[in-house]
Parts: C-alpha cells; sequence; structure tokens
C-alpha cells in the first residue's frame, strides 16, 4: 500500500463548532488514507463525527468552521487551498453522494440539466455534448430509457431511481474519490442491496476510491475493504474489513459490533398456539383505503390480510416503505378505519366502531410510536406523560396520586425515579423511548402495538432497548405486534413473522421457518438483500442474491 | 457538555428569552423595536401628563389657538386646519390607538385560536366549510371589509367608544380569519404528532386532547401574529379615519382623521399637519413589526442568525436531537 | 439521525410512464377544481356585504333620509323592493348578481356595472404601474438582502422594507406630494393627466381608458409625458408598499432555499458560488412568491383606494369613496361585491400560474 499514492490522505484533521452551547470539536484527531480503487467505510454512531470528517475531504464545511490539520486529496492540501481552486477540484478530483436523494435534487429542474450543470461547471462541454454525456451517464448508473427520461424532474423518479441519478451526477466527472454518505440510509433493503452493486462496480471498472460513511455494518461488510471507526471525534481502530470483523481490538469496535443484531434463528420457546382462548386480535380479509382527494381514486394499503395474535404472543410485521405495515398497526390502535373484512381487537370489531364504544378497550392496549423526538408532550414533565393513561381511566386523579405507581413503571424500564421530573427533551433517544414503553404499559396491557420503536436509535441504544422489550415481555407477558423494516430486529424479538408486500400478506409463520426456510420469492429476496455483519458470510450471500435476481428477473 | 438545564422562570418569558437568544443585527433589530414600543406605550400612559392641552381644545386663556398656525412656542408643532394643538392630538392618538390594538386583537384572538383549533381538530365538512370562509374573507381587501362593517356599526362616524369598537370590530372581522388558518395549520401539524396519537391511543377525551395536549402546543406562533396584527390594527384604524369613518375630532384624537383634513393642507405647502400625525403611526407600526420581525427570525432555525456560522450539519444534529449526544457521554 | 423515511415503492418504467400521463392530468383537474372554488368564494363574500350591508336599514333611507318626508320616503322604498322580506331581496340579489347585475346606483342612478367599466381601467392602470415598481424593487433588493444575510446591509434594506408597509400609503402619498410637487414642484399635484390632455385622449376613437396607451397612440409626446408625469408619485406610493413585502418574502425564501441540501449537492459538484444563488437558490424561491402575489392582488386594491383619494385618481377606489361619503349603500354594495369578484379570479389566474411553473404540480 505503501507504495501507492493514497487517493485521500487525512493526517491530524480536526474541526472545531461554535454552537449556541459553546465550542464543540466534532474531530479531535482524524487520520485517514484510502488508496485508489479501495472501499474505506468509516463507521460510528451519531456524533461520532464521521459526517464532518467526509465533508471536509471537499471542504463542504461551512466557512466559519475551524479546520486544523492536512487533508491531501490529489496531492493538494484542501485545508488550504483558495475558493477557486477548491472548486474545480470538487466535482473532478472527488465528488459526493448524500443521504436523502429526494432532498439533494432540485424539484425544479430536470436530472439532465442538473448533470449537465455539473459537467459545464468545469467547462470543457458544448450543450450538445453535455447532454450526451448526461444520458450516457444515466444509462452506465442503470437507469432505463435514458434518452427520455434525462428530461424528467426528480420527483418523477423512485427513491432508488434518485439515487442513481445522484451517483450519476458523482461519476459524471471520472472524480477518483466518490465520498457517500449513509448513501442507502433513506432506503429499503432491496434497493440497498442494488445501490450498493453500483458502488461496487464503480470500484472495480473505474478504480474509484469510495469512502462510504455509514453507520450499518451490514452495509460494511458488503462493500467495504478497510474500514475506520470513529467515535466521539476520534479514529479508535482501522483495520481491514475481515480483521475487524474477526478480531476487533477497541473496546468501543467489539461493543459496536456485540449490538449489532443479525438474523441468528436462535429457537425461541414457540408460543404454544392455545386455539381454546380467544385471539387478541384476529383479522380476516383486512382492508383499508385511504380515502382519495376529489375526484382522485382511493388508495388502498392494506388488502385481504389475514392475521391473529393470540395472547402472550409476540407476532412480528415485516415490511418494506409503503407495505402498509405501520397502516395495520394504526388500524389496530383505531387510529385508522377501517374499510373492508374484518378486524377484531380486544373482542371489538373495528370495521365502523364508535371510538365511543372502544374507549373503554383502550386501557388493554398500548402504543409505542417510531420517534421519540415527538413522542411525548414537550410541554409536560415525563412523569405526567406517563401518568396520562392512569389519570383518563380513572385509576388515579391526579399526578401526584399517581406517582408512586409512576416511579415503578419507570423502575421496570430501568429509568431512575427522578427522571420523571425531567422534560422529554431533557432525556435521549433511548430513555424516551424506554419512558414511552412505560407509559404504554401503565395500565398492564394485554396487547402492545410497537410501531418501528428502535429504527431511530444507534444501534447499541437499540440492543439495550430491545433486550428491555424482551424482558418486559416475559415478565409482563402481554401480547405483541412488533413492526419494523429490519428482519435481525424480529428474529431477536417475534414468535411469529408476518411478511408484507404491497398491502398483502405473501408469507407467515414461526419466526425461524419464515426467516430460516423462507418459501416465497419475496421473502427469500428480502432476506437475501440483508447485508449480514461478516464480510465473508456476506461474500456467498451476495452470490446467492445474484442467483436468486436472475432466476425472478 | 452540560445539559440544557431548565432556565428560570423569567428567562423564559416570550420576549426575555429571545431577547437572550438573540444575536448582533438581529438584537439590534429586536432591542430599537422593542424601545420604539415601550415609548408608545409610556405616551398612551401618560398622555394627561405630557400633553400641553386637550385633544379637542381650541381655545386656552388667551383666546383660539388659531387655524393651520405654524409651530411656535405655544405650539410646538403647530395647529390644525380645525384649529387643534398638533402635538397634542399626535400624544393623545396614542391612546385610541391602544385601545384599538387591545380590543381587535384580543377580540380576534379568541374568536379565531377557538375557531381554528376546532376546525383543525374535528376536521370533516365543519373544518371545510370555516377554511372556504376563512379563505374567502382573506382574500379580500382588509380595508373595503372595514368600511363595510364600520358603516353597520356606527353608521360611519361616532363617539369615542362607538369609533373605537367600529374600528375594532370591522379588523377582527379580518383578523379571524388569520388567526383561524394559523392555529388551524398548527392544530393539523401538531394533530398528526405522535404525542397526541399517543393521547387517543390511551383512550384520552378530545376535549382533554385539545386543551392539555394540542392548544398550547400549537400557539408558538402567536407572539409573532400578534405584532403583525396590531400593527395592522393601527393602519386599519387609520386608513379608516382617512376615509372619513373614524372617530369625530371631538371623541378622540385619531390619526388617521387628521391626516384627511391634511390632504388640501399639503397642496398649500402646509407640512406640519400631516407629517406629525404620519410619523406617529409610521414609528408605532415600525417598532411592533420590528418585534414581530426578530421574533419571527429566532423562532425559525433557518433565519435565526448565529454567532459564528450559518446552519451547518452539526446544529442540525444539535437542533434535532439535543439529548442523544448525552447519551453516549459524547460531544455533537 | 436515522429515522426511516417513507419512499413510494419502487417505480417500474411502465408506472413511470403512467405517472407522468397522470401528472399531466391532474393539473387539468387541479384547474378545474381551482375553477370550481371561484363559486363558493364570490358566493360568501357577496353574501356577507350584503348581510353586514342590510343590517343598518335600507339604502334609501341611509342616503336620503332626512331629505325626504316620511310618505315619500316610504313610497321609495316600496318602488325599489326594500319592504320586501329580505330573505326574498337576498335571493333576488344574488341572482343578479349571478347575471352579471349589480344594482344601479341611487345618487346619481347609474349601473354600478357601467361605473365599473369606466373608472375600473384607471384603477387597473395605476395597479400596473405598482406592480412593476413592486417588482424592480422588491425581487432584486430581496435577492441581495438574502445575499448578504445578517450583515449591514441587509439590516438596512429589511428597515426599508419594513418602513414600505409601516407607512401607510396616503401619508407617504402626502409626503411625496409636499416634497417633489409642492416644495420642488417636479410633478404635478393630482389627477391622471393635465385637463387638455385628458379631454383630448377622450375624444380619441376606440379610446381604452388606459391613458398611457392612449397617449402612446395619439403619437404626441407631450401627452405622453404628461401622462407618465401623472403616473409617477401615485405608482411609487402604491408600488412601495407591495415592494416592502416582495422584499422580504424574496429574503426568507431565498435564505431558505440556500440551505437545501440540493445546493450543497450542486457546489459539491463544482457549480460556482454565483450560479448556486442564481440558478438554484432563486427559482425554487420565486415559485410560491407568485402564489403570495395573488394575495397582494386584495391588497393592493385596498391600497389603491387610498392612493387614489390621495391623489384624486379617478379611479374605482375614488368612487367608492364618493359614494361613501354621499351615503349611496347600493353603490358600495355593487363596487364591492364586484371587486370581490375579481379578486377571486385574478387569485384563480395566479394559482393556475403558480401551479405551471412548478414542476411538482399535483393537488
Amino acid at each position: 500500500m505503501a507504495s501507492i499514492d493514497p487517493a485521500v490522505d487525512i493526517r491530524g484533521l480536526k474541526v472545531t463548532f461554535d454552537t449556541d452551547g459553546g465550542r464543540v470539536e466534532a474531530v479531535r484527531e482524524a487520520d485517514l488514507r484510502v488508496a485508489p480503487g479501495e472501499v474505506l467505510a468509516v463507521v460510528g454512531e451519531s456524533g461520532s463525527g464521521k459526517t464532518v470528517t467526509a465533508r471536509s475531504i471537499l471542504g463542504l464545511l461551512p466557512e466559519t468552521a475551524l479546520v486544523e490539520g492536512a487533508v491531501v486529496l490529489n496531492g493538494e492540501d484542501v485545508v488550504q487551498l483558495d475558493r477557486r481552486r477548491l472548486r474545480e477540484l470538487r466535482g473532478t478530483a472527488a465528488a459526493m453522494i448524500f443521504q436523502e436523494p429526494s432532498t439533494a435534487l432540485n424539484p425544479v429542474y430536470t436530472v439532465g440539466w442538473q448533470l449537465a450543470e455539473g459537467l459545464r461547471a468545469h467547462g470543457k462541454y458544448t450543450k450538445r455534448q453535455a447532454r450526451a454525456h448526461a444520458v450516457e451517464m444515466l444509462r452506465r448508473v442503470g437507469i432505463p430509457d435514458p434518452e427520455r427520461r434525462v428530461d424528467d424532474y426528480p420527483h418523477q423518479f423512485s427513491g432508488g431511481q434518485k439515487q442513481r441519478v445522484v451517483i450519476a451526477m458523482a461519476l459524471a466527472l471520472d472524480a477518483s474519490v466518490l465520498i457517500a454518505d449513509e448513501p442507502t440510509t433513506a432506503l429499503d433493503v432491496t434497493v440497498q442491496a442494488e445501490i450498493l452493486d453500483l458502488l461496487r462496480r464503480c470500484r472495480d471498472e473505474f478504480g474509484t476510491a469510495v469512502v462510504l460513511i455509514t453507520h450499518n455494518m451490514g452495509v460494511v461488510a458488503d462493500l467495504a475493504d478497510r474500514v475506520a471507526v470513529m467515535f466521539n471525534g476520534e479514529v479508535v481502530e482501522t483495520a481491514p474489513v475481515i480483521d475487524l470483523f474477526r478480531a476487533p481490538q477497541h473496546d468501543y469496535t467489539r461493543r459496536l459490533l456485540a449490538a449489532v443484531p443479525r438474523v441468528e434463528l436462535a429457537e425461541r420457546a414457540p408460543h404454544a398456539p392455545d386455539e381454546s382462548v380467544g385471539a387478541v386480535v384476529e383479522a380476516r380479509g383486512l382492508e383499508i383505503e385511504y380515502p382519495g382527494r376529489l375526484g382522485r381514486k382511493a388508495f388502498r394499503a392494506v388488502s385481504g390480510v389475514d392475521l391473529r395474535i393470540a395472547p402472550g404472543e409476540v407476532v412480528g410485521l415485516v415490511g418494506e416503505s409503503g407495505s402498509g405495515k405501520t397502516t395495520i398497526g394504526r388500524a389496530i390502535a383505531g387510529l385508522t378505519a377501517v374499510t373492508g373484512g374484518s378486524l377484531r381487537v380486544l373482542d371489538t370489531e373495528m370495521r365502523g366502531v364508535r371510538e365511543r364504544e372502544f374507549r373503554p378497550q383502550r386501557r388493554r392496549l398500548g402504543f409505542v410510536f417510531q420517534d421519540p423526538a415527538t413522542s411525548f408532550n414537550p410541554l409536560l414533565t415525563i412523569a405526567e406523560c406517563v401518568a396520562e393513561p392512569l389519570i383518563v381511566h380513572g385509576v388515579a386523579d391526579s399526578g401526584s396520586d399517581a406517582r408512586d405507581r409512576v416511579d415503578e413503571l419507570l423502575e421496570a424500564v430501568q429509568l431512575p425515579g427522578a427522571f420523571g421530573d425531567r422534560y422529554p427533551h431533557e432525556l435521549s433517544g433511548g430513555q424516551r423511548q424506554r419512558a414511552s414503553l412505560a407509559r404504554a404499559l401503565a395500565l398492564d396491557p394485554e396487547l402492545l402495538i410497537a410501531d418501528e420503536p428502535t429504527s431511530a436509535l444507534d444501534v447499541s441504544v437499540q440492543a439495550r432497548v430491545l433486550d428491555l422489550f424482551d424482558e418486559l415481555q416475559e415478565r409482563f407477558g402481554f401480547a405483541s405486534l412488533f413492526i419494523t423494516h429490519d428482519l435481525a430486529v424480529v428474529d431477536r424479538v417475534a414468535h411469529r413473522v408476518v411478511v408484507l408486500h404491497h398491502g398483502e400478506v405473501v408469507e407467515s409463520g414461526p419466526t425461524h421457518q419464515v426467516l430460516g426456510a423462507p418459501s416465497d420469492p419475496y421473502t427469500q429476496r428480502l432476506l437475501a438483500s440483508l447485508p449480514v455483519p461478516d464480510p465473508v458470510e456476506q461474500a456467498s450471500r451476495r452470490a446467492e442474491l445474484a442467483a436468486l435476481r436472475e432466476s425472478t428477473a | 457538555m452540560a445539559r440544557p438545564r431548565r432556565a428560570s422562570l423569567l428567562a423564559r418569558l416570550p420576549i426575555v428569552h429571545q431577547l437572550r437568544q438573540s444575536v448582533g443585527l438581529q438584537r439590534g433589530m429586536l432591542v430599537a423595536g422593542l424601545v420604539i414600543t415601550g415609548v408608545f406605550l409610556l405616551t398612551a400612559a401618560l398622555a394627561p401628563l405630557i400633553a400641553p392641552y386637550g385633544f379637542a381644545q381650541l381655545r386656552d386663556e388667551n383666546g383660539l389657538f388659531g387655524a393651520q398656525q405654524p409651530p411656535s412656542a405655544g405650539h410646538l408643532l403647530g395647529t390644525t386646519v380645525g384649529g387643534y394643538d398638533v402635538l397634542s392630538r399626535v400624544i393623545w392618538g396614542t391612546q385610541t390607538a391602544f385601545l384599538v390594538i387591545v380590543v381587535a386583537v384580543i377580540l380576534s384572538i379568541f374568536i379565531g385560536v377557538f375557531l381554528g383549533l376546532i376546525s383543525g381538530y374535528i376536521g370533516g365538512w365543519i373544518d371545510r366549510v370555516l377554511v372556504v370562509v376563512a379563505d374567502a374573507v382573506f382574500a379580500f381587501p382588509t380595508l373595503l371589509l372595514a368600511i363595510v362593517a364600520a358603516i353597520v356599526i356606527s353608521g360611519g362616524q361616532s363617539s369615542l367608544w362607538g369609533g373605537v369598537a367600529a374600528a375594532a370590530v370591522s379588523i377582527t372581522v379580518v383578523f379571524i380569519p388569520q388567526y383561524f388558518r394559523v392555529i388551524r395549520a398548527e392544530t393539523v401539524r401538531v394533530k398528526s404528532e405522535a404525542f397526541v396519537e399517543s393521547a387517543r391511543v390511551i383512550g384520552a377525551r378530545a376535549p382533554r386532547i385539545m386543551f392539555r395536549h394540542v392548544l398550547r402546543n400549537s400557539t408558538r406562533t402567536l407572539p409573532l401574529i400578534f405584532t403583525l396584527n396590531a400593527s395592522e390594527a393601527i393602519l386599519t384604524l387609520a386608513a379608516l379615519g382617512f376615509l372619513g369613518f373614524g372617530i369625530q375630532p371631538t371623541s378622540a384624537a385619531e390619526w388617521g382623521y387628521d391626516l384627511n383634513k391634511a390632504i388640501a393642507d399639503v397642496t398649500s405647502g402646509i407640512w406640519w399637519t400631516p407629517v406629525f400625525p404620519g410619523l406617529a403611526i409610521v414609528l408605532v407600526v415600525l417598532g411592533i413589526t420590528l418585534i414581530g420581525e426578530s421574533l419571527n427570525d429566532l423562532a425559525d432555525p433557518r433565519l435565526r442568525a448565529r454567532r459564528r456560522l450559518a446552519a451547518t450539519p452539526a446544529d442540525a444534529v444539535a437542533e434535532s436531537a439535543p439529548a442523544s449526544r448525552d447519551a453516549m457521554g459524547e460531544v455533537l | 439521525m436515522t429515522t426511516t423515511v417513507e419512499t413510494p415503492p419502487p417505480v417500474t418504467p411502465e408506472a413511470s410512464r403512467r405517472a407522468r400521463r397522470r401528472a399531466s392530468g391532474s393539473l387539468g383537474r387541479y384547474i378545474f377544481v381551482r375553477f370550481l372554488l371561484i363559486f363558493p368564494t364570490v358566493f360568501i363574500l357577496v353574501t356577507m356585504v350584503f348581510v353586514f350591508m342590510r343590517l343598518i336599514g335600507d339604502p334609501i333611507t341611509a342616503a336620503l333620509g332626512g331629505r325626504l318626508g316620511a310618505d315619500e320616503l316610504a313610497e321609495r322604498r316600496h318602488e325599489a323592493g326594500y319592504d320586501r322580506p329580505l330573505i326574498v331581496q337576498y335571493f333576488e340579489y344574488i341572482g343578479q348578481v349571478f347575471t352579471g347585475n349589480f344594482g344601479t346606483t341611487l345618487t346619481d342612478n347609474q349601473p354600478v356595472v357601467d361605473v365599473l367599466l369606466r373608472y375600473g381601467t384607471a384603477t387597473l392602470e395605476l395597479a400596473i404601474y405598482a406592480l412593476l415598481v413592486a417588482f424592480i424593487v422588491g425581487i432584486p433588493l430581496g435577492m441581495l438582502a438574502a445575499a448578504i444575510r445578517d450583515r449591514w446591509g441587509d439590516a438596512v434594506l429589511r428597515v426599508f422594507a419594513i418602513l414600505c408597509y409601516a407607512t401607510p400609503v396616503f401619508f407617504a402619498g402626502l409626503v411625496l406630494k409636499l416634497i417633489f410637487s409642492v416644495w420642488l414642484g417636479w410633478l404635478p399635484v393630482s389627477g391622471r393627466a393635465g385637463v387638455r390632455t385628458e379631454l383630448s385622449l377622450g375624444r380619441q376613437d376606440g379610446a381604452t381608458g388606459i391613458y398611457l396607451i392612449d397617449a402612446i397612440r395619439s403619437g404626441n409626446p407631450a401627452y405622453i409625458s404628461d401622462v407618465l408625469q401623472h403616473a409617477v408619485l401615485p405608482g411609487i406610493t402604491l408600488g412601495l408598499l407591495t415592494a416592502g413585502i416582495f422584499l422580504r418574502l424574496v429574503r426568507t425564501n431565498v435564505i431558505g432555499t440556500l440551505s437545501m441540501p440540493y445546493v450543497d449537492a450542486a457546489r459539491s459538484r463544482g457549480v460556482r458560488e454565483y450560479r448556486l444563488v442564481r440558478r438554484h437558490a432563486y427559482k425554487p424561491a420565486l415559485i410560491p412568491i407568485v402564489t403570495v402575489i395573488g394575495l397582494q392582488i386584495a391588497l393592493l386594491l385596498g391600497g389603491a383606494v387610498l392612493t387614489e383619494t390621495t391623489f384624486e385618481w379617478q379611479g374605482l377606489g375614488f368612487q367608492l369613496t364618493h359614494y361613501l361619503s354621499a351615503r349611496d349603500f347600493v353603490a358600495v354594495q355593487g363596487i364591492v361585491a364586484l371587486l370581490a369578484v375579481i379578486v377571486a379570479l385574478s387569485n384563480f389566474v395566479v394559482d393556475i400560474i403558480a401551479a405551471l411553473i412548478d414542476p411538482r404540480v399535483r393537488y
């Protein structure tokens, strides 16, 4: 490695921001080298400084951020460059791929216009040439029918296609370094697999060096050659990908890897299906439509779904975005109207139910929402929020009356009682999700609906919340519908799994059966697309996925 | 990094909080607005002490003031065509302006907020009808509606309270849709937030959800609209006065009326009758608007000026998840 | 933060082609739905005006009460049908409005529609001058303020914007008149044109009523300059009011779009800073402004009433104040109702324009 000049060489990087809360060192000490044709993954949890490090390569930090150290790109130190030279390097020496493709494209210009703009910014193209080149780039990243689609606006592309367009723009000027900042985080796992393939092709066919910023260890295992682990603004460990997964050196890396959920197919004590007791939830031919606006056809989110949750059973509801999984959860909680079929929840038929009839049953039901940032009223203390169900159902008269029970609940979710006096914004995301569990369990419900409760959390926090969920479920014995897009999470918690696709159930059964030997092609593809946090295994799985695509295509 | 502690009660009061939050020029604009508005309020409170004469006073022990007298020692800002003292009428005018703001804005806040909350939370046909009505009124020239309302209430000319009521009610009619729209939009936004849905799942009844969870979280823009409408109230009152639908000079001092009477003066080069009441309007509106604009900027992270940097990824993290950093003992 | 974002399901090429066709179809539907919305709007406003005006009694008593004896008054009321039940009068009125009949003025016995046709062009001409001033002053200065945000120049521009709408138009008009007409004597004090100009323009064949066009058609440079001189102060007075609002709006929107990720993305491709502001920030920022212009039409009409009174500009607003002081409420009701229709129609047109220039059109 030492014989070749590195494509990017970061030495002693230090970045400081001035914020409302005083000076913040986003990056304390970072040394990174990326060789041509190499994929270097920079991993770390939110706030580890990985994104700031990556953006410093292109000088994309705000002018007022204080950058010290050296970032050498193509033999030039980016930190020292003037604005003109920096602009010339952007796009030609290194290019960037963004996390959220829908916001990285300007909605009022066609993708061709935006592609050409990047080309012409570097002054080598006529209009006609730029357009031809744009078409060529779109073809190369796998946009079908590029001659026509070059004139389309961003909103006319799907999420995965938009990310392809963003990649096309990054590739357009033959940059020797691609900086990919969480390029697949906003995408579904099947689309993620395609985008990762595309990035791999960039490296293999064009010899591009890739700096891949991610928090997802599966993605790392799939694509990276080398890995740098960042924690608290410092690079704590750098190693080839195989070594890192096999023998992590730093304590933090070990913790991080241990927290990553994987599909292990551990034999969970199968839930004894007791047919004699009525189900907590029973759906037959469930249909849910959202009314269309003014003469527009209604949108059918869920059609013909059969679903049964027995008392004490945890059912994992899995699907990609738009599969209708959240809609089903909301319908069970009486937040969305059922438009067809039958849905019985806690002995109440939800189709056409009146809120007044269902309200007494609500004490038997708990709900945990996805976003910990918004799930508590910001103006009430945690104790007041947790006491809310007790007061509403007349168990307690006032917040102070309920306080003993609230402290008990907080203790059950491993939060100190003193947290009850804090306001939601004073808690971290993980703490808030635990408080959210406490609120959901306040009335000892028979059914808990958890809608992606951990997807907004960092992996280590997620692991702790999942552990807590397991423990609480065992202790209180509630039935649960656990909604998630992450197969590894579902493997950890669910007795049974139901897989949704376009509003229909494609497969259901015991967890180890569905995840171990899926029979439906969609489930197979979903499972194969999920990158496992193990580079060796992932390489062989990739081959399987390719074969699977061949056969279903 | 220190966990953001709950600030003291004083620091959480609307204006004080923003004043501490602001920096540089933005703070300058806010302070300027506060000073001007403060002077306005003081003048209104102390008008009987400051004003040399009554607003309807035409003579003193030396006889009649005389019409259109230029500024002099006896009449610092001269006299109007009707023979009133300009300075006194400018000073007394603050009281009328203040009264109109209070009556108009309070009336419209209560009705508008209530309707907006109901409409946004309950939805359905009530919502649709109210939205169409509000939009229709909103799109219509404020002044024309105010004129129509003034005709209804006072038949066009009136005493102090009649005039204030006419102006206030006509302004209210126009403002209700504005409060309605803002509160409704906020309510619709807050309604879909997880904490409100969570209250629904728990089984809380609609009134409890509306007033405990939605209302207080929907009112953060109220100080801003309050200031915008306060200035619009003054402008509308002055416009009504200018068109001859304001308050009679013997009932109260009103700047718009004085300006109306000064149209003819301008042609003959008499400048003191229009300039001073006009400046009074401009200053008061300027002061209140400066406060409103600053509050607006400070409430919007994109518009808020920062000590040294514009919005950055780091700030975005800081804004969206202030506490999650603490969880890992990390900074940023 | 890694919140999952609900993206639409993957789109096949066929599906996206269908989506495109739907997109153009939805524009048609949007225009249709938006067109239908005009009717309830007009209906609500006309009803409101009717109810308000009738709360104070009948127009005849208001206009002629005190001047006529009680018997004669009653007779006139009976003739005009004002002694019938209010609901009957209301439906008759609504029926008339939807057939374009806005009543006849009491004081000078003219159809309100004629009043509109005679004086509407003057108001239109004034509004065009004002919009021109507003565009020329407000939009570039707003862009400038956004580009130099939080510096001194920005603060000055913002205070200028606030002053523009903190100053009542009639006061601004009086001050401008005082300075430029009375003290400096550069510009005429009031009116739309000199007496001779007005007479000869009115005699011209096929006069449009928009004096500038008529003057240009007459080919007489003296007329043109006379008309222009009269237009300067009213145009600036009314225009600055709107310019202040445009300035503030453009500034806020451009700052908003400058912080969008796509601007950063373009920067990462090496696009020049100047171009980032010119192309990436301005166009998306200007689309919502078009919609807001629609709302400004209402403000502009209100301001026109005051400006016309200040400068004795013989337009609709001037007529309105005239009828107001004559207590001719039939005329007032008619003019106000007509203006409501104009506002509703122009908002419709503006919304359609906004939809046409926004590629993401949907409803």
